[in-house]
């Protein structure tokens, strides 16, 4: 061996050694029996208990960090794109809300339980939130998604209310009339178009059965795009259905139109079981204020003994309590109609604050973990099967040089998982396609090089020249065939989204490598093999 | 040495008017058929709107799922059954900033006693504004890769070869995008993926081509441009068969083996690998002799001035 060769061949041992460290962690990972694997998925070494346990899980939060990770589409997940709408707010909240949102809907997550969420924010006012593996997706986006904006407003007094309500009929009677107030002997649902569709007498909380609600409701947001006519009173929906004479129906209630406290003084949450004395074992929220929250609620229900105060969360009334005394504690609960997940998500809502403005799902990709295992179980197949026939051509049609080509390839996929795992990249369905891909372009190079060798030998070169000047002339070819490929995958990487760039970035990394490889050690094998032995012919 | 085309001696160039008929023939078929399709047929991922993948058990006939699926408020969605039974994918069209249906439409088919358990198992949403965005993002991506592999090729090679290489990349990429629209399967963010892949190894089997023969009309000066392409092919034709026959049967096990996700990308790449070896061949070496001889034609023209 000459002194380069020497080089050449400690480079090649170095380069494997660190590839077989790097994935040594993923290799321990995916050994490990499943239960344990999601053990180690699901650490977090701030929640230990214990010394030991601290310990222990640090060990786990580590295997994960080093380990390949699987995309959501081999391990099954969700994807979320989200957009907040920062159409109602000034140029400087706008600004502010979706960083905020983020944080928020981070908190949020992290008191659900999820391994590994990612939540980035994505150009202007997107957001982008990867859950991976199993998990209520229902619930979860119903969590990401509430807004969660707590107010406490006052209900309107009877006598308030009564006199909306009459202004309420005067306007729609008028409009529906072309401007004309219909006569006394015009039928009720003329003369009161608004309270004809209520069911009860009393004002401040009225009744409107279901098939009438999108009626009713659509009214009131009539009523809402005129600005001079709800200045301080607005009308809210009960955010629960109720019973009436076995009928459903919705209770509409006045409120003010200002709120006087808001949820951003609620310093805790928990869901509860024991709030509701009438239907004991029912779900509910209790929540403790900030000491300035509490002295203000102190306040207001002090000044307003004998009304009601409604607990309105994204618009609609959760409950409105009489106010029977002033209560100088900051503590106060929510019931209803939840069945318990609803009451856990809602006390993890509160806590963690209201969204500085509503955010709307524009782009979603659900996986189910059963979907996931199959993908997985029949990529590695396809893959395994695929590289398996390339193997065995290869070892039929080249015999000993197919051996130095298949070492060169699997040496090759070796440093492509290596650098997957040490640039913390996932591995995807698209990404298998991109190594299948890399294989057939390792073999590709490896075949212009022995196709090149074998002309030389028929041109009867010697064994030696015949594999100098097959390299020396297959290597521009090769380095032609890199490039372009490679051009498009950095256009994939660039443009590409999701899906596309783990296609590219995997082809890429594998193509590279691919020219140390195929090129290189598949050059050093030879020379050691041929130098070595003097040889005279060449199995080829 | 086991060998398998080896010292093969066909004269490639003088059926190339065949290979521009048949090229010419695939082509129009891929025109007709986009035509009458009404242009690709793009997936969800562009056009918005969500896919829904349920698993119900026991199998139950696509109708009682259209039945359930309308039920539920969408009607015209499509339904369309898997291989697997009891499974089936549903595409519906995007509604201005509604939640995704998925869930809705699980919950009618158990309401409605469709099978006796429903299980989604992909819902993939997209709302019209993303799809517009991941088509603008796909086209530049295309636009890009193309531009940069032909910006590559014209500064390596020169303007008769880079017209040939051109032609011939963006016959494969058309006439697989023909292929699929035969084959009405839906243009997405993979598909793309595949037909940029198969840019890139149509530009490189060409470039394998080409390299041969610019060594070999160095050192066979004297001959017939046709001869001496038809040499180069005939030297480089084992390498293109056996690569691409390796690229072949990793294709073909994706293809069969590998699943509903990867089935329309390994199919785009099962066509594009048959259609690109052709072409390295025929079309771009063929058009390069054309421009050649043209250009010759012309040259004796003005010399006999």
């Amino acid at each position: 061996m000459t002194r380069s060769d020497q080089w050449k061949f400690y480079l090649t041992v170095v380069f494997v050694l660190a590839s077989l460290w790097t994935l040594w962690p993923t290799f321990q990972f995916y050994s490990l029996p499943p239960q344990e694997r999601q053990a180690v998925l699901q650490a977090r070494p701030s929640q230990a208990t214990s010394e030991t346990e601290r310990l222990k899980l640090e060990k786990y939060a580590k295997l994960r960090e080093k380990a390949i990770k699987l995309g959501l589409d081999l391990q099954g997940g969700m994807y979320l794109l989200l957009e907040v709408d920062t159409s109602k707010l000034g140029p400087a909240e706008a600004k502010n809300a979706v960083e905020q949102a983020r944080q928020i809907i981070n908190n949020r997550i992290d008191q659900f339980g999820v391994a590994e969420p990612s939540i980035q924010r994505q150009g202007e006012n997107r957001i982008l939130i990867q859950l991976p593996g199993l998990l209520d997706q229902e619930r979860a986006k119903a969590l990401i998604g509430q807004t969660a904006l707590l107010e406490f407003k006052l209900v309107k007094t009877e006598e308030e209310s009564k006199a909306l309500y009459d202004r309420v009929d005067a306007y729609f009677a008028r409009r529906l009339h072309g401007g004309a107030a219909p006569d006394s002997a015009a039928p009720d649902s003329v003369r009161h178009p608004f309270t004809s569709k209520l069911l009860t007498s009393s004002h401040s909380e009225g009744i409107v059965l279901s098939e009438n609600v999108p009626i009713v409701d659509n009214m009131i947001r009539s009523l809402n795009a005129d600005s001079t006519f709800l200045s301080d009173a607005q009308f809210a929906w009960d955010a629960h259905d109720t019973d009436v004479q076995g009928r459903t129906a919705r209770g509409l209630y006045v409120v003010g139109k200002e709120a006087l406290m808001k949820g951003s003084e609620v310093a805790s949450a928990q869901m509860r079981l024991d709030l509701d004395a009438t239907r004991p074992g029912a779900p509910g929220v209790s929540f403790n204020l900030t000491s300035r929250g509490g002295a203000l609620f102190g306040d207001i229900t002090g000044a307003n003994v004998g009304r009601r105060l409604a607990i309105v969360l994204d618009g609609r009334i959760q409950s409105a309590p009489n106010i029977q005394e002033k209560i100088p504690r900051g503590q106060g609960s929510i019931t209803g109609t939840f069945t318990e997940e609803e009451a856990q998500n809602l006390s993890i809502v509160l806590r963690s604050g209201a969204l500085p403005a509503p955010v709307n799902v524009i782009e979603e990709r659900t996986i189910g973990p059963s979907l996931g295992q199959d993908s997985i179980e029949r990529g590695i197949h396809a893959g395994a099967v695929g590289a398996l026939l390339v193997v065995l051509f290869m070892l039929i049609y080249y015999r000993m040089s197919g051996v130095v080509a298949v070492v060169a390839l699997v040496l090759n996929i070796l440093g492509l998982l290596a650098c997957m795992a040490g640039f913390h990249a996932t591995l995807t369905l698209p990404g298998i396609a991109g190594i299948v891909l890399t294989i057939g372009m390792a073999v590709d190079t490896n075949v212009l090089i022995f196709e090149r060798i074998r002309e030389e030998l028929r041109n009867k070169r010697t064994v030696l020249a015949a594999i100098e000047t097959g390299y020396a002339r297959a290597y521009r070819t090769i380095i032609d065939a890199h490039v372009t490929t490679l051009l498009s995958s950095f256009a994939l990487m660039w443009f590409g989204t999701g899906p596309i760039r783990g296609f590219a970035i995997t082809l890429s990394i594998g193509l590279i490598i691919n020219l140390i490889t195929a090129v290189g050690i598949s050059k050093m094998i030879f020379d050691a093999w041929s130098v070595r032995r003097k040889l005279t012919s060449i199995s080829i | 040495m086991f060998q398998i085309l080896h010292g093969v001696n066909v004269d490639w160039m003088k059926r190339r008017h065949l290979a521009f008929f048949f090229s010419g023939a695939c082509v129009l078929i891929a025109i007709v058929s986009l035509v009458l399709h009404g242009g690709p047929r793009y997936g969800v991922d562009f056009t918005g709107g969500s896919l829904i993948e349920i698993q119900v058990t026991p199998p139950v006939h696509a109708d009682e799922v259209r039945r359930a699926v309308d039920q539920a408020g969408y009607r015209g969605a499509e339904i369309q059954e898997l291989s697997r039974p009891g499974q089936f994918l549903i595409r519906v069209e995007p509604r201005g900033g509604k939640a995704s249906p998925g869930p809705l439409i699980a919950q009618a088919l158990t309401s409605q006693k469709v099978g006796e358990h429903v299980d989604v198992l992909r819902v993939e949403s997209v709302g019209p504004r993303v799809g517009n965005e991941l088509r603008g993002a796909a086209i530049k991506a295309i636009f890009f890769a193309l531009g940069f592999i032909l910006i590559y090729v014209g500064i390596r090679y020169d303007f008769r070869y880079s017209l040939g290489a051109v032609v011939a990349l963006f016959h494969d990429v058309f006439i697989t995008l023909g292929a699929l629209s035969l084959a009405n399967k839906e243009i997405t963010l993979t598909v793309v993926a595949a037909l940029l892949t198969i840019a890139g190894y149509s530009i490189n089997d060409t470039i394998v081509v080409f390299d041969r023969i610019r060594e070999r009309s160095k050192t066979l000066r004297r001959e017939a441009p046709a001869r001496v392409m038809n040499i180069a092919i005939n030297e480089t034709l084992s390498r293109t068969i056996i690569t691409s026959f390796t690229v072949f049967l990793t294709v073909v096990a994706l293809y069969t083996l590998g699943g509903e996700v990867i089935h329309d990308f390994a199919f785009a790449m099962l066509v594009g690998v048959v259609f690109g070896t052709y072409s390295s061949v025929y079309v771009a070496s063929g058009l390069a002799l054309e421009v050649q001889l043209w250009l010759e034609r012309a040259g004796q023209g003005r010399g006999k001035k």
